[in-house]
């Protein structure tokens, strides 16, 4: 079994195909959007696949040490540019092809008309701490 | 109350239910509440035959569940006078089988060995996999149920005379052939179509590489089981994966340093290696060997006892290695097998000879850089080790591994190699 990471993003991917901003969905299509992503939670869970989802704000902020004595330094001029988390969430799959297929599904949710979003989806690996036996 | 002795009579008591004709996840239901009551009533009033007395609340518990069906309650009842019998040992056999099935995904495969026939909690190996306990319940029911669902088409199948096996369940097995003698799978007559023994010991090898956190030390765990397979299965593949891991678990305290570093063979303090494991683990390689079965499992123990036997690094049988690195490139064909072969051919002929036979392999073989890099360094070439090193680390799979090829790029690098 391997961990991946589904992440989603406010700013830095692709734009989606179907990219109409959420706001100007209906009421209707955020909720089947919602409902979509939560079956999808739900449905991990059954297949032993999931382990934890999380919604970030989009708003953070940047941290930085300023030496001995001084408060950390907050934002800095990469307000603009950041890359924004929307949210994440984590499966434990067989195999690689499974966790593409995952977030294959993932990112069919609806959006505007009901269509899929076709949103872009960060799919990351998690690094464990143990290696298996080789020598 | 001994909390390792109940756990050892677990899997036991479960077999008994599921031959007297409990489905599996029934009779697992059954057990639990059997534990629960022992954990209550034991330290008050220990029984003199604690097996016995499992066997006894968890049938009654069972026969609660079923109760209403009538009909099936009468023939369940006269079952229950039939008294516990049969050699303990090779209670949990079928066990092993059932939960090794290929009808189940490896997690699920794994998972199910480790509650059934390890006899840990849902939360333990929960823990041990760091995921949500609730996600490893429903892990562990589901292949509960997909084993439940081949035991009842098996049955059917029994039941209609001359009707083959739905395609599926008639699968042959491949790999290694199932166990000779009379505690082969199907002796039971419930598990006619278990999984081989193949894939009980790649079941358990996952457990063993899995290693531990937390609690539960899952390398340990799957010695102890294989251990059990071993006293049951009279198969040399069974004895050599046995031996494999005895062998790797023998210098496990050596393999990483204070702060979580590996240590590569080379530099490993061999005094801090478990020698009398490492001798248990060659008696049984020997004897294996000596019934002239050869399997992949065995090979893999040849090479970790030939590391494991040199005083030094430098005095390792390189050249004996390599042999048996050709017997399991003939036995699998692997290609994580032929790079291993190439770092061997580096010890025995040297590094130009290993990387001739690296450059035969496909360079998008994990590690394959990590080894090009190790070859070019002990060639005297450091600025082209340095380079693959840090492109090796880039690509590592788990922290340990990338930590460890970092500061060989580094240490490569500090000497100002650019």
């Amino acid at each position: 079994m391997a961990k991946y990471l589904l992440l989603k993003h406010y700013r830095g991917a692709p734009a989606s195909v179907n990219c109409t901003p959420m706001d100007q969905w209906s009421p209707d299509e955020i909720s089947a959007h919602v409902g979509y992503m939560n079956d999808f939670a739900a449905r991990l869970e059954k297949t032993g696949e999931y382990v934890d989802s999380q919604a970030l704000a989009p708003e953070g902020t940047w941290v930085r040490y300023d030496g001995e004595g001084r408060p950390p330094v907050t934002d800095g001029p990469f307000a603009e540019t950041k890359d924004l988390i929307a949210g994440w969430m984590i499966i434990d799959v067989d195999s690689h092809e499974r966790a593409l297929q995952l977030a294959g599904e993932l990112s069919a949710a609806p959006g505007a008309d009901g269509e899929p979003i076709h949103e872009w989806l960060e799919l990351r690996p998690f690094l464990g701490e143990h290696p298996t036996i080789t020598e | 109350m001994d909390e390792a002795l109940l756990r050892g009579l677990i899997p036991g008591v479960l077999t008994i239910l599921v031959r007297r004709g409990a489905d599996f996840a029934a009779a697992e239901d059954a057990v639990q509440d059997a534990l629960v009551e022992a954990v209550r009533v034991w330290p008050v009033d220990p029984p003199q035959d604690p097996k016995g007395w499992l066997v006894t609340v968890a049938w009654r518990k069972f026969l609660d569940v079923v109760r209403a069906d009538t009909a099936r309650r009468r023939r369940e009842d006269h079952f229950t006078e039939e008294p516990v019998t049969g050699p303990a040992v090779d209670d949990t056999l079928q066990l092993y089988f059932l939960c090794a099935h290929p009808s189940l995904t490896p997690a699920s495969a794994v998972a199910l060995t480790l509650r059934a026939v390890g006899g840990l909690t849902t939360r333990q190996i929960a823990r041990a996999y760091l995921v949500p306990e609730a996600t490893m319940a429903q892990r562990i029911s589901r292949a509960k149920r997909t084993v439940a669902g081949v035991e009842g088409a098996s049955a059917r199948v029994r039941r209609g005379a001359g009707v083959e096996a739905p395609s599926g369940l008639g699968q042959p097995n491949t790999g290694a052939e199932a166990p000779s003698g009379r505690a082969g799978p199907g002796a039971g007559g419930r598990f006619d179509r278990p999984g081989g023994v193949a894939t009980v010991l790649r079941v358990l090898y996952l457990v063993f590489n899995e290693g531990y956190s937390g609690d539960i030390d899952l390398a340990a765990e799957a010695v102890r089981l294989t251990r059990q397979l071993a006293a049951q299965v009279d198969h040399p593949e069974v004895a050599g994966l046995l031996a494999l891991m005895l062998l790797h678990h023998a210098r496990r305290a050596a393999r990483t340093a204070s702060d979580g570093s590996l240590v590569p063979l080379a530099e490993q303090d061999r005094g801090r290696w478990d020698t009398r494991s490492i001798a248990e683990g060659v008696g049984i390689l020997q004897a294996a060997l000596a019934r002239d079965r050869l399997g992949e499992f065995q090979a893999q123990a040849a090479i970790a006892a030939l590391h494991a036997d040199a005083p030094t690094a430098e005095e390792t049988d390189w050249v004996q290695i390599v042999e048996w690195y050709d017997e399991l490139t003939r036995l699998t064909d692997s290609p994580v097998v032929r790079l291993n072969r190439a770092v061997a051919v580096g010890e025995a002929d040297g590094p130009r000879a290993g990387l001739a036979a690296l450059s035969a392999l496909d360079d998008s073989l994990p590690r394959h850089t990590a080894v090009a890099a190790y070859l070019h360094e002990r060639d005297g070439d450091l600025a082209k080790a340095a380079r693959l090193y840090a492109e090796g680390a880039h690509q590592a799979p788990n922290l340990a591994e990338r930590d460890h090829l970092t500061r060989r790029a580094a240490r490569l690098n500090a000497r100002g190699c650019r």
